[in-house]
Protein backbone atom coordinates (compact mmCIF):
# COMPACT_ATOMS: atom_id res chain seq x y z
CA UNK A 1 0.00 0.00 0.00
CA UNK A 2 1.40 3.79 -1.11
CA UNK A 3 -0.46 6.98 0.27
CA UNK A 4 1.38 9.64 -1.99
CA UNK A 5 0.51 12.90 -0.36
CA UNK A 6 -1.80 15.11 -2.60
CA UNK A 7 -1.23 18.63 -2.87
CA UNK A 8 -3.59 20.93 -0.73
CA UNK A 9 -5.82 23.09 -2.15
CA UNK A 10 -5.19 26.97 -0.59
CA UNK A 11 -8.33 27.25 0.43
CA UNK A 12 -9.42 23.39 1.07
CA UNK A 13 -8.89 23.74 5.13
CA UNK A 14 -10.97 26.29 5.22
CA UNK A 15 -14.49 24.20 3.39
CA UNK A 16 -13.61 21.47 6.42
CA UNK A 17 -14.17 24.07 8.91
CA UNK A 18 -17.66 24.53 10.25
CA UNK A 19 -18.86 28.24 9.47
CA UNK A 20 -21.93 29.66 10.53
CA UNK A 21 -24.79 30.10 7.81
CA UNK A 22 -27.78 32.61 8.68
CA UNK A 23 -31.34 31.13 7.15
CA UNK A 24 -32.48 33.88 4.53
CA UNK A 25 -35.61 32.21 4.25
CA UNK A 26 -37.93 29.20 4.58
CA UNK A 27 -40.55 27.66 1.64
CA UNK A 28 -42.73 24.76 2.12
CA UNK A 29 -42.19 23.25 -1.05
CA UNK A 30 -44.27 20.39 -0.40
CA UNK A 31 -46.94 18.87 2.57
CA UNK A 32 -43.36 17.07 3.56
CA UNK A 33 -40.35 18.92 2.43
CA UNK A 34 -39.20 22.20 3.22
CA UNK A 35 -36.24 24.47 1.72
CA UNK A 36 -34.22 26.38 3.30
CA UNK A 37 -32.53 29.41 1.71
CA UNK A 38 -29.17 30.18 3.71
CA UNK A 39 -26.65 33.21 3.47
CA UNK A 40 -23.23 31.85 3.78
CA UNK A 41 -20.47 34.12 4.40
CA UNK A 42 -17.58 33.16 2.86
CA UNK A 43 -18.61 30.64 1.31
CA UNK A 44 -16.10 29.44 -1.33
CA UNK A 45 -18.70 28.20 -3.97
CA UNK A 46 -19.76 25.12 -5.09
CA UNK A 47 -20.45 23.17 -8.10
CA UNK A 48 -23.99 21.67 -8.71
CA UNK A 49 -24.20 18.09 -7.38
CA UNK A 50 -22.35 18.78 -4.45
CA UNK A 51 -23.44 18.41 -0.58
CA UNK A 52 -22.56 20.24 2.56
CA UNK A 53 -22.54 18.67 6.21
CA UNK A 54 -24.93 20.32 8.74
CA UNK A 55 -24.62 19.78 12.66
CA UNK A 56 -26.79 20.96 15.41
CA UNK A 57 -25.51 21.65 18.74
CA UNK A 58 -28.28 21.16 22.05
CA UNK A 59 -27.22 23.16 25.02
CA UNK A 60 -25.75 20.46 26.51
CA UNK A 61 -23.32 19.74 24.08
CA UNK A 62 -25.14 16.82 22.01
CA UNK A 63 -24.52 16.82 18.63
CA UNK A 64 -26.50 15.27 15.54
CA UNK A 65 -24.60 15.46 11.51
CA UNK A 66 -26.23 14.74 8.86
CA UNK A 67 -25.53 15.48 4.84
CA UNK A 68 -27.55 17.43 2.74
CA UNK A 69 -27.41 18.29 -0.96
CA UNK A 70 -27.45 21.64 -2.05
CA UNK A 71 -30.15 22.35 -4.56
CA UNK A 72 -29.03 25.40 -5.53
CA UNK A 73 -27.03 26.06 -8.87
CA UNK A 74 -23.91 27.73 -8.18
CA UNK A 75 -24.92 30.91 -9.79
CA UNK A 76 -27.22 31.37 -6.90
CA UNK A 77 -25.22 33.49 -4.22
CA UNK A 78 -27.61 31.86 -1.49
CA UNK A 79 -27.69 28.13 -0.85
CA UNK A 80 -30.52 26.08 -1.22
CA UNK A 81 -31.53 22.83 0.87
CA UNK A 82 -34.22 20.50 0.60
CA UNK A 83 -35.01 18.99 4.18
CA UNK A 84 -37.40 16.34 3.86
CA UNK A 85 -38.92 15.79 7.45
CA UNK A 86 -38.85 12.76 8.85
CA UNK A 87 -41.69 11.98 11.67
CA UNK A 88 -39.70 10.19 14.23
CA UNK A 89 -36.26 11.62 12.95
CA UNK A 90 -34.07 13.73 14.72
CA UNK A 91 -32.38 16.40 12.69
CA UNK A 92 -34.92 16.80 10.00
CA UNK A 93 -37.96 17.78 12.57
CA UNK A 94 -35.66 20.38 13.71
CA UNK A 95 -34.81 21.61 10.40
CA UNK A 96 -38.32 21.25 8.43
CA UNK A 97 -40.41 22.32 11.35
CA UNK A 98 -38.46 24.59 14.12
CA UNK A 99 -35.90 26.59 11.70
CA UNK A 100 -37.04 30.25 11.41
CA UNK A 101 -35.66 32.82 9.15
CA UNK A 102 -32.42 34.72 11.05
CA UNK A 103 -31.78 31.59 12.79
CA UNK A 104 -28.09 30.40 12.35
CA UNK A 105 -26.84 26.66 11.27
CA UNK A 106 -23.64 25.00 11.52
CA UNK A 107 -22.17 23.57 8.14
CA UNK A 108 -18.97 23.02 5.91
CA UNK A 109 -18.73 22.27 2.69
CA UNK A 110 -19.19 22.04 -0.30
CA UNK A 111 -18.28 18.16 -0.45
CA UNK A 112 -17.87 15.68 -3.41
CA UNK A 113 -16.36 16.15 -6.51
CA UNK A 114 -17.77 12.62 -7.89
CA UNK A 115 -21.38 13.30 -8.60
CA UNK A 116 -21.50 17.06 -10.11
CA UNK A 117 -22.19 18.29 -13.98
CA UNK A 118 -21.13 21.34 -15.26
CA UNK A 119 -22.58 22.74 -18.46
CA UNK A 120 -18.92 21.84 -20.24
CA UNK A 121 -19.46 18.25 -19.32
CA UNK A 122 -22.01 18.08 -21.86
CA UNK A 123 -23.84 15.08 -22.49
CA UNK A 124 -26.67 14.24 -23.53
CA UNK A 125 -27.78 14.24 -19.79
CA UNK A 126 -30.23 11.67 -18.30
CA UNK A 127 -31.88 12.81 -14.78
CA UNK A 128 -32.96 10.42 -12.41
CA UNK A 129 -34.73 11.63 -9.23
CA UNK A 130 -36.71 9.54 -6.51
CA UNK A 131 -38.30 12.02 -3.80
CA UNK A 132 -36.01 14.30 -2.52
CA UNK A 133 -33.01 13.03 -4.17
CA UNK A 134 -34.45 15.20 -7.04
CA UNK A 135 -32.64 17.84 -4.87
CA UNK A 136 -29.10 17.56 -6.33
CA UNK A 137 -30.18 17.23 -9.74
CA UNK A 138 -32.00 20.50 -9.23
CA UNK A 139 -29.11 22.18 -9.13
CA UNK A 140 -27.69 20.62 -11.77
CA UNK A 141 -30.97 21.47 -14.10
CA UNK A 142 -30.78 25.14 -12.64
CA UNK A 143 -27.06 25.40 -13.56
CA UNK A 144 -27.63 24.26 -17.23
CA UNK A 145 -30.61 26.67 -17.79
CA UNK A 146 -28.32 30.04 -16.18
CA UNK A 147 -25.54 28.74 -18.30
CA UNK A 148 -28.34 28.86 -20.95
CA UNK A 149 -26.57 25.39 -22.25
CA UNK A 150 -29.02 23.37 -24.85
CA UNK A 151 -27.40 19.92 -23.56
CA UNK A 152 -30.05 17.49 -24.77
CA UNK A 153 -31.07 16.64 -21.06
CA UNK A 154 -34.02 14.55 -19.72
CA UNK A 155 -35.16 14.42 -15.89
CA UNK A 156 -37.32 11.07 -14.94
CA UNK A 157 -38.55 11.67 -11.70
CA UNK A 158 -40.61 9.60 -9.13
CA UNK A 159 -42.77 10.89 -6.66
CA UNK A 160 -45.31 9.00 -4.95
CA UNK A 161 -48.37 11.38 -5.83
CA UNK A 162 -48.64 14.65 -7.53
CA UNK A 163 -48.64 16.64 -4.32
CA UNK A 164 -44.99 15.59 -3.51
CA UNK A 165 -43.74 16.28 -6.88
CA UNK A 166 -40.78 18.93 -5.26
CA UNK A 167 -40.32 21.82 -7.74
CA UNK A 168 -43.44 20.30 -9.87
CA UNK A 169 -44.06 24.52 -11.10
CA UNK A 170 -40.35 25.63 -11.75
CA UNK A 171 -39.65 22.09 -13.88
CA UNK A 172 -43.28 22.69 -15.83
CA UNK A 173 -41.43 26.41 -16.80
CA UNK A 174 -37.75 25.01 -17.35
CA UNK A 175 -39.11 22.64 -19.62
CA UNK A 176 -42.00 24.55 -21.43
CA UNK A 177 -39.29 27.40 -22.13
CA UNK A 178 -36.25 24.93 -23.52
CA UNK A 179 -37.09 22.45 -26.04
CA UNK A 180 -34.01 20.32 -25.30
CA UNK A 181 -35.43 19.82 -21.69
CA UNK A 182 -37.84 17.10 -21.23
CA UNK A 183 -39.41 16.52 -17.72
CA UNK A 184 -41.00 13.14 -16.93
CA UNK A 185 -43.20 12.41 -13.78
CA UNK A 186 -43.75 9.14 -12.25
CA UNK A 187 -46.29 8.85 -10.18
CA UNK A 188 -46.17 5.38 -7.91
CA UNK A 189 -48.94 5.78 -4.93
CA UNK A 190 -51.92 8.04 -6.21
CA UNK A 191 -52.28 9.64 -9.44
CA UNK A 192 -54.78 12.93 -9.85
CA UNK A 193 -57.75 12.27 -12.43
CA UNK A 194 -56.96 12.25 -15.92
CA UNK A 195 -53.25 12.29 -15.19
CA UNK A 196 -51.37 11.61 -18.95
CA UNK A 197 -47.75 10.95 -17.28
CA UNK A 198 -46.35 7.45 -16.09
CA UNK A 199 -47.72 5.60 -13.26
CA UNK A 200 -45.63 3.19 -11.83
CA UNK A 201 -42.04 2.75 -10.22
CA UNK A 202 -39.23 3.55 -12.43
CA UNK A 203 -38.05 0.25 -14.63
CA UNK A 204 -35.61 -0.30 -17.85
CA UNK A 205 -39.01 0.10 -19.70
CA UNK A 206 -39.75 3.55 -18.41
CA UNK A 207 -36.14 4.51 -18.84
CA UNK A 208 -35.77 3.82 -22.03
CA UNK A 209 -39.10 5.38 -23.33
CA UNK A 210 -37.93 8.84 -21.65
CA UNK A 211 -34.41 9.08 -22.81
CA UNK A 212 -33.86 6.58 -26.22
CA UNK A 213 -30.94 4.39 -26.39
CA UNK A 214 -27.71 5.74 -25.00
CA UNK A 215 -25.30 7.84 -27.40
CA UNK A 216 -21.50 6.54 -26.60
CA UNK A 217 -21.09 9.99 -24.66
CA UNK A 218 -24.53 9.89 -22.72
CA UNK A 219 -24.48 10.80 -18.84
CA UNK A 220 -26.72 9.81 -16.40
CA UNK A 221 -27.37 10.94 -12.60
CA UNK A 222 -29.11 9.24 -10.43
CA UNK A 223 -30.46 10.24 -6.79
CA UNK A 224 -32.85 8.82 -4.36
CA UNK A 225 -33.56 6.43 -2.19
CA UNK A 226 -31.09 3.54 -2.08
CA UNK A 227 -33.28 0.97 -3.58
CA UNK A 228 -33.91 3.22 -6.52
CA UNK A 229 -30.76 4.05 -7.28
CA UNK A 230 -29.58 0.67 -7.92
CA UNK A 231 -32.41 -0.78 -9.76
CA UNK A 232 -32.12 2.49 -12.34
CA UNK A 233 -28.25 1.39 -12.48
CA UNK A 234 -28.50 -1.69 -13.38
CA UNK A 235 -31.52 -0.79 -15.93
CA UNK A 236 -28.96 1.91 -17.13
CA UNK A 237 -26.04 -0.79 -17.81
CA UNK A 238 -28.02 -3.03 -19.22
CA UNK A 239 -29.89 -0.02 -22.13
CA UNK A 240 -25.88 0.27 -22.59
CA UNK A 241 -24.52 3.20 -20.45
CA UNK A 242 -21.16 2.82 -19.59
CA UNK A 243 -20.86 2.30 -16.26
CA UNK A 244 -18.50 5.08 -15.72
CA UNK A 245 -20.95 7.66 -17.15
CA UNK A 246 -23.01 6.78 -14.38
CA UNK A 247 -23.38 8.69 -11.34
CA UNK A 248 -24.89 7.84 -8.58
CA UNK A 249 -25.82 8.97 -5.10
CA UNK A 250 -27.75 7.22 -2.82
CA UNK A 251 -29.77 8.45 -0.03
CA UNK A 252 -30.60 5.76 2.23
CA UNK A 253 -33.93 4.60 3.15
CA UNK A 254 -36.74 5.70 1.40
CA UNK A 255 -38.20 8.09 4.49
CA UNK A 256 -35.61 7.53 6.95
CA UNK B 1 -29.35 -8.94 -1.23
CA UNK B 2 -31.84 -8.17 0.87
CA UNK B 3 -34.05 -4.91 0.98
CA UNK B 4 -32.53 -4.35 4.62
CA UNK B 5 -28.96 -4.11 3.13
CA UNK B 6 -29.69 -1.81 -0.02
CA UNK B 7 -31.53 0.45 2.91
CA UNK B 8 -28.03 0.83 4.95
CA UNK B 9 -26.13 1.15 2.17
CA UNK B 10 -24.71 4.58 0.75
CA UNK B 11 -22.08 6.32 -2.03
CA UNK B 12 -18.78 6.52 -0.41
CA UNK B 13 -19.66 10.41 -1.65
CA UNK B 14 -21.22 10.13 1.75
CA UNK B 15 -17.87 9.97 3.83
CA UNK B 16 -16.68 13.07 1.82
CA UNK B 17 -16.59 15.24 4.83
CA UNK B 18 -15.17 12.92 7.13
CA UNK B 19 -12.67 11.74 4.69
CA UNK B 20 -11.91 15.38 3.70
CA UNK B 21 -10.87 16.44 7.58
CA UNK B 22 -8.01 13.92 7.57
CA UNK B 23 -6.97 14.27 4.02
CA UNK B 24 -7.67 18.11 3.44
CA UNK B 25 -8.44 17.34 -0.03
CA UNK B 26 -11.50 16.65 -1.71
CA UNK B 27 -11.62 12.48 -1.33
CA UNK B 28 -14.38 11.47 -3.36
CA UNK B 29 -12.52 11.81 -6.75
CA UNK B 30 -9.61 10.07 -5.27
CA UNK B 31 -9.19 6.41 -7.34
CA UNK B 32 -8.72 3.29 -5.28
CA UNK B 33 -7.77 0.03 -6.17
CA UNK B 34 -8.94 -2.83 -4.06
CA UNK B 35 -6.42 -4.82 -2.09
CA UNK B 36 -9.45 -8.04 -2.59
CA UNK B 37 -10.03 -8.05 -6.03
CA UNK B 38 -7.96 -5.26 -8.18
CA UNK B 39 -11.54 -3.19 -9.02
CA UNK B 40 -10.23 0.45 -9.43
CA UNK B 41 -13.08 2.77 -8.48
CA UNK B 42 -13.46 6.64 -7.35
CA UNK B 43 -14.11 6.56 -3.73
CA UNK B 44 -17.43 8.13 -4.39
CA UNK B 45 -18.18 4.86 -5.77
CA UNK B 46 -17.46 3.05 -2.95
CA UNK B 47 -19.93 1.50 -0.95
CA UNK B 48 -20.64 3.20 2.61
CA UNK B 49 -21.38 1.49 5.84
CA UNK B 50 -20.92 1.44 9.53
CA UNK B 51 -22.68 5.48 9.55
CA UNK B 52 -22.51 6.70 13.23
CA UNK B 53 -19.43 4.82 14.02
CA UNK B 54 -17.15 5.29 11.44
CA UNK B 55 -17.20 4.70 7.36
CA UNK B 56 -16.19 1.50 6.25
CA UNK B 57 -16.38 2.10 2.45
CA UNK B 58 -16.16 -1.22 0.95
CA UNK B 59 -15.26 -2.43 -2.81
CA UNK B 60 -18.30 -2.88 -5.00
CA UNK B 61 -17.78 -5.57 -6.45
CA UNK B 62 -15.89 -7.69 -3.63
CA UNK B 63 -16.95 -6.68 -0.38
CA UNK B 64 -13.96 -5.77 0.69
CA UNK B 65 -13.38 -3.16 3.08
CA UNK B 66 -11.01 -0.83 1.24
CA UNK B 67 -11.10 2.32 4.07
CA UNK B 68 -11.88 2.68 7.63
CA UNK B 69 -12.16 5.71 8.85
CA UNK B 70 -13.56 6.88 12.25
CA UNK B 71 -13.36 9.92 14.16
CA UNK B 72 -13.45 9.43 17.98
CA UNK B 73 -13.45 12.63 19.96
CA UNK B 74 -10.47 15.30 18.78
CA UNK B 75 -9.04 11.80 16.94
CA UNK B 76 -9.23 10.85 13.66
CA UNK B 77 -8.32 6.39 12.89
CA UNK B 78 -7.69 5.26 9.06
CA UNK B 79 -7.17 2.17 7.66
CA UNK B 80 -5.92 1.64 4.47
CA UNK B 81 -4.89 -2.39 4.61
CA UNK B 82 -8.45 -2.95 1.63
CA UNK B 83 -6.83 0.02 -0.81
CA UNK B 84 -3.53 -1.62 -2.63
CA UNK B 85 -2.94 2.12 -3.69
CA UNK B 86 -4.63 5.64 -3.72
CA UNK B 87 -4.39 8.23 -6.25
CA UNK B 88 -4.88 11.80 -5.13
CA UNK B 89 -4.39 14.11 -7.60
CA UNK B 90 -4.76 17.09 -5.51
CA UNK B 91 -7.97 18.55 -6.49
CA UNK B 92 -8.38 21.17 -4.53
CA UNK B 93 -11.42 21.84 -2.29
CA UNK C 1 -14.45 29.47 14.83
CA UNK C 2 -18.20 28.33 15.95
CA UNK C 3 -16.80 27.12 19.25
CA UNK C 4 -19.73 27.29 21.60
CA UNK C 5 -22.20 27.58 19.51
CA UNK C 6 -25.40 26.16 20.28
CA UNK C 7 -28.49 25.77 17.80
CA UNK C 8 -31.64 27.49 19.27
CA UNK C 9 -34.24 25.21 20.29
CA UNK C 10 -32.27 22.08 19.29
CA UNK C 11 -32.98 19.06 22.00
CA UNK C 12 -31.98 16.06 20.29
CA UNK C 13 -32.40 12.65 21.35
CA UNK C 14 -34.48 13.25 24.78
CA UNK C 15 -32.37 12.99 27.93
CA UNK C 16 -34.15 10.75 30.55
CA UNK C 17 -32.57 11.82 34.02
CA UNK C 18 -35.42 9.56 35.63
CA UNK C 19 -33.66 6.73 34.04
CA UNK C 20 -30.46 7.45 35.71
CA UNK C 21 -28.64 4.51 37.30
CA UNK C 22 -30.06 2.16 35.07
CA UNK C 23 -29.09 4.33 32.05
CA UNK C 24 -25.48 4.20 31.40
CA UNK C 25 -24.25 8.11 31.03
CA UNK C 26 -24.34 10.00 27.78
CA UNK C 27 -27.02 7.28 26.61
CA UNK C 28 -31.02 7.64 25.86
CA UNK C 29 -33.32 5.28 25.87
CA UNK C 30 -35.54 3.92 22.95
CA UNK C 31 -38.08 1.66 21.69
CA UNK C 32 -36.40 1.21 18.64
CA UNK C 33 -34.29 -1.57 17.72
CA UNK C 34 -31.59 0.79 15.39
CA UNK C 35 -29.56 -1.48 12.99
CA UNK C 36 -26.31 -0.81 12.51
CA UNK C 37 -23.95 -2.79 9.93
CA UNK C 38 -20.33 -2.17 9.01
CA UNK C 39 -21.12 -4.44 5.92
CA UNK C 40 -23.47 -6.40 3.61
CA UNK C 41 -25.66 -8.65 5.26
CA UNK C 42 -24.79 -12.38 5.17
CA UNK C 43 -26.36 -14.82 4.09
CA UNK C 44 -25.31 -18.39 5.54
CA UNK C 45 -28.01 -21.43 4.14
CA UNK C 46 -28.87 -22.89 7.80
CA UNK C 47 -27.39 -26.58 6.00
CA UNK C 48 -23.84 -24.76 6.00
CA UNK C 49 -24.26 -22.92 9.34
CA UNK C 50 -21.60 -24.15 12.16
CA UNK C 51 -20.51 -22.74 15.30
CA UNK C 52 -16.72 -23.81 16.08
CA UNK C 53 -14.98 -23.44 19.03
CA UNK C 54 -10.96 -23.03 18.47
CA UNK C 55 -7.59 -21.52 19.33
CA UNK C 56 -5.79 -22.27 22.23
CA UNK C 57 -8.14 -25.74 23.60
CA UNK C 58 -7.58 -28.98 23.80
CA UNK C 59 -9.56 -29.46 20.83
CA UNK C 60 -11.65 -27.82 18.42
CA UNK C 61 -15.39 -28.08 19.09
CA UNK C 62 -17.91 -27.68 16.28
CA UNK C 63 -22.15 -27.57 15.99
CA UNK C 64 -23.82 -27.94 13.14
CA UNK C 65 -26.92 -25.99 13.25
CA UNK C 66 -29.23 -28.86 14.20
CA UNK C 67 -26.84 -29.82 16.66
CA UNK C 68 -26.72 -26.38 18.46
CA UNK C 69 -30.48 -26.15 18.63
CA UNK C 70 -30.23 -29.08 20.28
CA UNK C 71 -27.79 -27.70 23.16
CA UNK C 72 -29.59 -26.51 26.19
CA UNK C 73 -30.68 -23.22 25.86
CA UNK C 74 -31.35 -20.10 28.23
CA UNK C 75 -34.20 -16.95 27.74
CA UNK C 76 -32.44 -14.03 29.17
CA UNK C 77 -34.58 -10.08 29.48
CA UNK C 78 -31.16 -7.99 29.25
CA UNK C 79 -30.92 -3.95 28.78
CA UNK C 80 -28.34 -2.74 25.95
CA UNK C 81 -26.38 -0.33 25.29
CA UNK C 82 -25.13 0.87 21.76
CA UNK C 83 -21.83 3.58 21.76
CA UNK C 84 -23.92 5.06 19.39
CA UNK C 85 -25.73 6.48 22.46
CA UNK C 86 -29.13 4.75 22.48
CA UNK C 87 -30.26 1.94 24.91
CA UNK C 88 -32.85 -0.03 24.81
CA UNK C 89 -33.87 -1.84 28.19
CA UNK C 90 -35.84 -5.46 28.67
CA UNK C 91 -34.51 -7.22 25.63
CA UNK C 92 -35.48 -10.35 25.86
CA UNK C 93 -33.20 -13.68 24.00
CA UNK C 94 -33.18 -17.42 23.63
CA UNK C 95 -29.47 -19.17 22.93
CA UNK C 96 -26.91 -20.65 24.47
CA UNK C 97 -24.75 -19.75 27.01
CA UNK C 98 -21.33 -19.44 26.08
CA UNK C 99 -20.80 -21.47 29.55
CA UNK C 100 -22.36 -23.73 28.19
CA UNK C 101 -20.49 -24.10 25.17
CA UNK C 102 -16.57 -24.08 27.07
CA UNK C 103 -17.94 -26.76 29.63
CA UNK C 104 -15.27 -29.25 29.96
CA UNK C 105 -12.85 -26.93 27.55
CA UNK C 106 -9.51 -27.19 28.97
CA UNK C 107 -7.60 -24.06 27.80
CA UNK C 108 -4.90 -21.35 28.73
CA UNK C 109 -6.66 -18.29 26.98
CA UNK C 110 -7.56 -15.65 28.74
CA UNK C 111 -9.25 -13.92 25.61
CA UNK C 112 -11.86 -14.63 23.16
CA UNK C 113 -11.82 -13.49 19.99
CA UNK C 114 -16.14 -13.74 18.03
CA UNK C 115 -15.55 -13.99 14.20
CA UNK C 116 -18.76 -13.84 11.95
CA UNK C 117 -20.08 -14.40 8.23
CA UNK C 118 -18.67 -10.91 6.83
CA UNK C 119 -15.27 -10.93 8.33
CA UNK C 120 -16.21 -8.84 11.22
CA UNK C 121 -14.28 -9.93 14.83
CA UNK C 122 -14.42 -8.51 17.88
CA UNK C 123 -12.20 -9.07 21.02
CA UNK C 124 -13.42 -9.56 24.88
CA UNK C 125 -11.74 -10.87 27.92
CA UNK C 126 -12.72 -14.67 28.53
CA UNK C 127 -13.84 -13.80 31.95
CA UNK C 128 -16.38 -11.25 30.52
CA UNK C 129 -18.31 -14.10 28.24
CA UNK C 130 -18.31 -16.94 30.94
CA UNK C 131 -20.48 -17.04 34.53
CA UNK C 132 -23.74 -16.65 32.54
CA UNK C 133 -22.67 -13.09 30.87
CA UNK C 134 -22.90 -14.15 27.55
CA UNK C 135 -24.96 -16.45 25.24
CA UNK C 136 -25.20 -17.15 21.14
CA UNK C 137 -28.60 -15.85 20.60
CA UNK C 138 -30.61 -17.15 17.80
CA UNK C 139 -34.23 -15.77 19.00
CA UNK C 140 -35.03 -12.38 19.92
CA UNK C 141 -38.74 -11.36 21.52
CA UNK C 142 -39.62 -15.04 20.86
CA UNK C 143 -39.19 -15.33 17.08
CA UNK C 144 -36.10 -16.21 15.13
CA UNK C 145 -33.52 -13.86 15.26
CA UNK C 146 -33.87 -11.76 11.98
CA UNK C 147 -30.71 -11.47 9.64
CA UNK C 148 -30.90 -7.49 10.45
CA UNK C 149 -30.21 -7.82 13.94
CA UNK C 150 -27.44 -10.54 13.10
CA UNK C 151 -29.51 -13.59 12.82
CA UNK C 152 -29.30 -16.73 12.32
CA UNK C 153 -27.01 -16.35 15.82
CA UNK C 154 -25.23 -13.47 17.30
CA UNK C 155 -23.37 -12.85 19.95
CA UNK C 156 -25.00 -11.95 23.03
CA UNK C 157 -22.51 -9.35 25.96
CA UNK C 158 -25.23 -7.04 27.27
CA UNK C 159 -22.86 -5.98 30.01
CA UNK C 160 -20.80 -3.91 26.95
CA UNK C 161 -21.10 -2.09 24.42
CA UNK C 162 -23.38 -4.06 21.66
CA UNK C 163 -20.65 -3.99 19.19
CA UNK C 164 -19.24 -6.30 21.24
CA UNK C 165 -22.21 -8.52 21.06
CA UNK C 166 -21.00 -10.07 17.03
CA UNK C 167 -23.45 -10.24 14.58
CA UNK C 168 -23.72 -13.44 12.63
CA UNK C 169 -21.15 -15.03 14.60
CA UNK C 170 -19.97 -17.86 13.76
CA UNK C 171 -17.16 -19.08 16.24
CA UNK C 172 -14.95 -18.11 19.46
CA UNK C 173 -11.69 -18.16 18.87
CA UNK C 174 -9.14 -18.67 22.36
CA UNK C 175 -6.16 -16.80 22.57
CA UNK C 176 -3.77 -15.90 24.95
CA UNK C 177 -2.78 -12.66 23.60
CA UNK C 178 -5.63 -10.50 23.02
CA UNK C 179 -6.50 -9.09 19.54
CA UNK C 180 -8.07 -5.88 18.58
CA UNK C 181 -11.22 -6.15 16.60
CA UNK C 182 -12.90 -4.94 13.71
CA UNK C 183 -14.14 -1.49 15.76
CA UNK C 184 -11.45 -2.14 18.29
CA UNK C 185 -8.31 -1.47 16.15
CA UNK C 186 -10.19 1.83 14.80
CA UNK C 187 -10.43 3.73 18.15
CA UNK C 188 -12.96 1.88 19.88
CA UNK C 189 -12.37 1.21 23.35
CA UNK C 190 -11.06 -2.19 24.23
CA UNK C 191 -13.30 -3.23 26.76
CA UNK C 192 -16.54 -0.87 26.24
CA UNK C 193 -18.09 -1.15 29.72
CA UNK C 194 -21.16 1.42 29.14
CA UNK C 195 -21.37 2.49 32.58
CA UNK C 196 -17.74 3.54 32.43
CA UNK C 197 -18.97 5.54 29.45
CA UNK C 198 -15.56 3.48 27.43
CA UNK C 199 -16.61 4.49 24.14
CA UNK C 200 -13.26 5.16 22.69
CA UNK C 201 -9.31 4.42 23.18
CA UNK C 202 -8.32 6.50 26.35
CA UNK C 203 -12.21 6.77 28.12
Amino acid sequence: MAVPLGTTGPDSAARVRWRLAEVAAVVDETPRVRSLFLTVPGWPGHRAGQHLDLRLTAEDGYRAQRSYSIASPPEDPRIALAVERIEDGEVSPYLAGEVRVGDKLELRGPIGGYFVWNAAAGGPLLLVAGGSGVAPLMAMLRHRAAARSDVPTTLLYSSRSFEEILFREELDRLAAADPSLRVVHALTRSQPEGWAGQRRRIDAEMLEEAAGLPLPEALAFVCGPTRLVENVAIDLLTLGYKAHRVKTERFGPSGS
Amino acid sequence: MTKDDADRRLDGNAAGGLLAEVFRVEMTTVETACAGCGARAPVGELLRYGHEMGAILRCATCDTAVIRVARTRDRHWLDLRGARVLRLDGTPL
Amino acid sequence: MSEGFVSRAFRGRRRNPELEGRLPPGQYATPDFPVLSAGPTPRTPLDRWDFSLMGEVDGARRWSWQEFGALPSETVTRDIHCVTKWSKFDTTWRGVSVDTLLAGVETAADHVVAFCDGGYTTNLPLEDVTDGKAWIAYEYEGEALAPEHGGPARLLVPHLYFWKSAKWVRGLELVSEDRPGFWETLGYHNYGDPFQEQRYQGD
